[in-house]
């Protein structure tokens, strides 16, 4: 190692003006497979109060636990209309919203006996507001799937606090899910060093 | 499954805490517990591959997206961007976004008392070439106050936005000018305790990318991490994490 990684600055308050050509709040088209989903959410800082000027990256793997990225070498399918990427603003109160498909599960660190353990259907998250100097990372977990209770991330979070991580479904409204982001405070969501 | 090569974490100091009182927005939205150890996996190895098809080539250009030319001084940002270890980076792409010449965004929630230029918007982006490097025409963003504490300024600054090969390598940071007398003021650049690092975000200005009678140049590098170079070990499922 001759350098060292760039430091972190702040998205800043202004960041649509650079980020909003790539916002995808619909990363699965109409050809792509998987069960469908619809994400509701917010992000609330310390008071509680609502983060009108934060955006979200979304980054995940198709229906087939496969992601669209060279260093996947599993033998599944890859889908040409499905990168997997996304980015939502927050609106101006607080809330975002984006449409997916379930993703299927990925393998996780190779456990005792030499195979690797499958993780849970998840999203990986990036959150980034003015006020965050670097951004948070955290992920969203599908709610009454049995592999939670297997899975190796949500392992190593204090059960407590697990379920900051895990969406709920939306009673009669089917596929509907809602997820918040709490920055700070007694509801805080799980974020992750990486 | 082969065993995962993670990226390296960065070195102690070297980025921003999350709680920095000087900057007074993060007071409310700092998280209060540290963030939890995560061993990287195919997730976080993986990240978004955006390349030529999200791109229009002419982005790179934020002086030519208008009837006119834009008012200020023409400069030419470039750099590359590389791992730690010095490897370029191609084909990656890189966002930008800033203040017009008289330091005034073009957003709604900007209210400097300072003119908009209808022949700028301020942003930008390309992808790296074959040698991870990157060029930008733009003009020099003005430095403008803020509310961040009485008489409060912004040294002057561009966004950048990179991705790179991985989740784990996403970078969004700032480039600030030399000379510019309001960086020691500046609480958001000084967010870092490592000086060193802090200065990494100052470009330098380049005699070999400006033009004569054009435009001056400022060469702005991005280092993105670096991979470890032994695949992680197994991980027993009863590792807890480092909080």
């Amino acid at each position: 190692m001759t350098l060292q990684a760039t430091t972190w600055q702040t998205v800043g308050p202004f960041f649509s003006i650079g980020l909003c050509r790539l916002y995808r709040d619909n990363l699965a088209g109409p050809g792509v497979a998987g069960e469908r989903v619809e994400i509701n959410g917010r992000i609330l800082d310390g008071d509680g109060k609502p983060v009108p000027d934060g955006v979200i990256e979304i980054w995940q793997a198709n229906s087939q636990g496969k992601y669209a990225h060279p260093e996947d070498v599993q033998d599944k399918p890859l889908e040409k209309e499905f990168t997997g990427f996304g980015r939502i603003a927050t609106d101006i109160d607080g809330y975002f919203r984006f449409s997916t498909i379930k993703p299927g599960r990925v393998p996780g660190p190779v456990g005792p006996n030499g195979k690797a353990n499958l993780q849970a259907p998840h999203l990986v998250i990036s959150i980034l507001t003015r006020g965050l100097l670097r951004r948070l990372v955290t992920r969203m977990y599908f709610p009454d799937d049995p592999s939670n209770a297997e899975d190796f991330v949500l392992s190593l979070v204090e059960e407590s606090r697990r379920s900051t991580l895990i969406a709920k479904k939306v009673e009669g409204r089917a596929g509907s899910l809602e997820w918040d982001v709490v920055l700070q405070g007694a509801n805080e969501t799980v974020f992750f060093e990486l | 499954m082969a065993a995962i090569k993670a990226y390296r974490r960065y070195a102690p100091g070297t980025q921003p805490p999350y709680l920095h009182p000087p900057y007074v927005s993060s007071a409310k939205r700092a998280p209060s517990r540290p963030p939890i150890y995560l061993p990287h996996t195919l997730s976080e190895i993986t990240g978004p591959v955006l390349g030529a098809e999200f791109c229009d080539l002419k982005a790179s250009d934020l002086t030519r997206q208008h009837s006119g030319e834009p008012l200020g001084e023409r400069i030419i940002v470039s750099g590359r961007v590389m791992d730690e270890d010095g490897c370029p980076l191609r084909d990656t792409l890189i966002e930008i976004w800033q203040a017009n010449s008289a330091g005034r965004y073009l957003h709604n929630n900007d209210q400097h008392n300072a003119p908009l230029d209808p022949n700028f918007t301020g942003c930008g982006h390309t992808l790296t070439d074959s040698e991870g490097r990157y060029r930008f025409v733009t003009i020099r963003p003005g430095q403008y106050p803020w509310t961040n504490s009485h008489n409060a300024w912004r040294a002057a600054h561009i966004h950048l936005s990179v991705f790179g090969p991985a989740f784990a390598t996403r970078l969004v940071t700032q480039m600030f000018f030399p000379g510019d007398p309001l960086i020691p003021f500046d609480p958001i650049f000084n967010c870092t305790a490592d000086e060193a690092a802090r200065n990494r975000l100052i470009s330098k200005l380049d005699w070999d990318t400006t033009i004569p009678l054009e435009a001056l140049g400022y060469r702005f590098d991005i280092v993105l991490s670096g991979r470890e170079s032994t695949p992680i070990e197994t991980p027993s499922h009863s590792h807890k994490a480092q909080t």
